[in-house]
């Protein structure tokens, strides 16, 4: 099996395990994870340098996952990897349960960021390049946002501070999922022509197809670069994306399926 | 007594702890007024000016915390609570080593005005868990302080303020954590200050001693941890309490204390502070004189105190 079909068949299992974990908790944010999902894998399964055996080892490449509701895609990606159990999915969003309801670095080994606040992840990813360039370290920064997300003013903050310390270590990733809480980005805040405001901010863009694999692993091959810039790719994604009746509906943003439906996902996931 | 503004201890004390090349500091441009300028001139490459851009700045101070450095973060008080939520979430939360510290803090700010003049910031900083308020009365223990800070493992806020206040201590004094600093002993009442007010605190005393009454006078530069068995100490030796603080009576030193007392020792306090108010244009000493924050309204509050004491 060559590394696309294998990622793909990661991310498959990986939605499954998406749903699961909501579908148990009866509450959580499915359709956020299922657009993410397909790129954590690909950054987990083919790019980041890591050791899920030393969590803190210095010279790691970071993921900093600023859209922290969407964490059940995280968690998936991370106990494959092996940073915990997969038995902790079942105490997802529980009471003692090491796998918080928004991803948090003090509870969850191998999360880099407490999240749950959205606008903050951008900043926090350009103080560890800032620390990675101080210290002559090489490793990258990945710090993957949302869409409705860059409706926070923090985040052109954080655009604006990366391109003026000339950050070419870091490497944002917009999950352009197109769905917010209340309905589609572009009815509620259009964020559009997004591409060309983040090339105006000083950025090098890369848009892509964030449910291709191909595309993903091209993408986080070109992303860094030696010019002075730091990069941004722009996945294109489906919120829900495999999940019929969780595509682009924003009533599955943040709400767990019911029986009838976990069935029916289910169904879906394993055709 | 020679006067220095509390915000030039910051800068000396933040050029002296610069030289340990893990220490980096960050201004949301204002670094000629919070002092963190001094810094940035002897240590260009680890000093970071994020523009006008406060949330910014804590989630920047926060990564580069989560890598292992020792960061100071400065701005106006007032502008540091623009980030405030950036800071509970992304600093507090995962208690990462950053030290923010707000200048211009506090109606000692004076003819800027009420937009400056922060009067809650002990309220909103001491509620947070895991951060540490600090609030130095002069230059000399906020030099000291940023010393300790340095070393010191965990979030915490730091208070200074813009105009000139007299310098109290010398050099040999050091700086601990959470423990109230005794500057005068007394019988009949004790002042509880903190920032500014310390040094309207010992001038109240001194005039209070000509009348016979004898006053502790008590610098508390820490308002979390507040120094809890101090307090309750001082409180069952005088029975007449006064809190005193360039801040609003509501959240800060004064509640810290009442919060103390009335689990511990009940006694009857007064509090000299901002009576819940915005404040407006003027000299500090005009504004201290009009909304009651001057050595003669300490006397008063003192007086009141005690006759008010349980018998």
């Amino acid at each position: 099996m060559d590394i696309i079909q294998k990622l793909e068949s990661k991310a498959k299992q990986h939605r499954k395990e998406i749903i699961q974990m909501v579908y148990d908790a009866q509450s959580g944010h499915p359709g956020g994870s299922l657009s993410a999902i397909d790129i954590i894998t690909a950054l987990y399964g083919y790019k980041l340098k890591f050791n899920p055996k030393k969590p803190d080892w210095p010279d790691r490449d970071r993921f900093v996952y600023s859209k922290g509701h969407a964490c059940p895609a995280l968690y998936a990606v991370l106990a494959d990897h092996g940073y915990f159990s997969k038995g902790e999915f079942k105490k997802f969003r529980k009471l003692g349960g090491m796998l918080q309801g928004h991803a948090d670095r003090k509870w969850t080994p191998g999360v880099e960021f407490s999240a749950g606040s959205l606008g903050q992840g951008l900043g926090f990813a350009i103080g560890i390049a800032l620390a990675g360039r101080l210290d002559k370290k090489n490793y990258k920064v990945y710090c993957m946002i949302g869409d409705g997300e860059c409706e926070e003013g923090a985040v052109w903050e954080g655009a604006m501070a990366a391109a003026q310390f000339k950050l070419k270590n870091l490497i944002a990733i917009m999950d352009s999922n197109k769905v917010q809480q209340t309905g589609k980005v572009k009815d509620i805040m259009n964020l559009e022509p997004i591409e060309a405001k983040w090339k105006a901010f000083g950025w090098r863009t890369i848009a892509i197809n964030g449910h291709n694999m191909k595309d993903i692993v091209s993408a986080l091959d070109s992303a860094v670069k030696d010019d002075g810039r730091p990069s941004i790719i722009i996945a294109n994604t489906i919120k829900g994306k495999g999940v019929s009746f969780m595509e682009l509906n924003e009533k599955f943003h943040g709400k767990a399926p019911n029986d009838e439906e976990y069935k029916k996902a289910m169904g879906e996931l394993n055709a | 007594m020679p006067e220095i503004a509390t915000r030039d201890g910051y800068g000396t004390g933040l050029l002296k702890v610069g030289k340990n090349p893990n220490i980096v500091a960050l201004d949301a441009d204002l670094s000629d007024s919070t002092k963190s300028i001094e810094f940035g001139k002897a240590f260009p490459e680890r000093f970071f000016n994020v523009g006008i851009a406060e949330q910014n700045m804590m989630s920047i101070a926060a990564g580069l915390a989560a890598s292992g450095k020792t960061v100071f973060a400065s701005s106006f008080a007032i502008f540091s609570e623009r980030g405030f939520e950036h800071f509970r979430n992304t600093v507090a939360r995962p208690n990462l080593n950053v030290k923010l510290c707000g200048s211009h803090a506090g109606f000692k700010t004076g003819e800027d005005g009420s937009s400056a003049q922060c009067i809650e910031d002990f309220s909103v900083y001491r509620s947070l868990p895991n951060v540490a308020v600090i609030s130095p009365a002069d230059a000399v223990e906020t030099e000291k302080a940023v010393e300790f800070l340095a070393s010191y493992k965990g979030p915490s806020y730091m208070r200074t303020t813009r105009a000139k206040v007299p310098v109290i201590f010398d050099e040999n004094y050091k700086f601990e954590l959470g423990k109230g600093v005794v500057l005068k002993k007394g019988k009949d009442a004790v002042v509880f200050a903190t920032g500014p007010l310390v040094h309207e605190s010992l001038k109240a005393a001194e005039e209070l001693q000509k009348e016979g009454i004898n006053i502790y006078v008590v610098n508390i530069h820490t308002i979390k941890p507040i120094d809890e068995s101090l307090v309750i100490k001082l409180a069952k030796e005088t029975k007449a309490v006064v809190s005193a603080e360039d801040h609003n009576i509501i959240g800060g030193l004064g509640s810290a204390i009442a919060e103390v007392l009335c689990k511990n020792y009940p006694a009857a306090m007064e509090m000299v502070g901002v009576k819940d108010t915005f404040g407006e244009s003027g000299t500090p000493e005009e504004l201290y004189e009009k909304y009651g924050l001057t050595h003669k309204h300490i006397i008063k509050a003192v007086k009141s105190a005690i006759k008010r004491r349980p018998k």
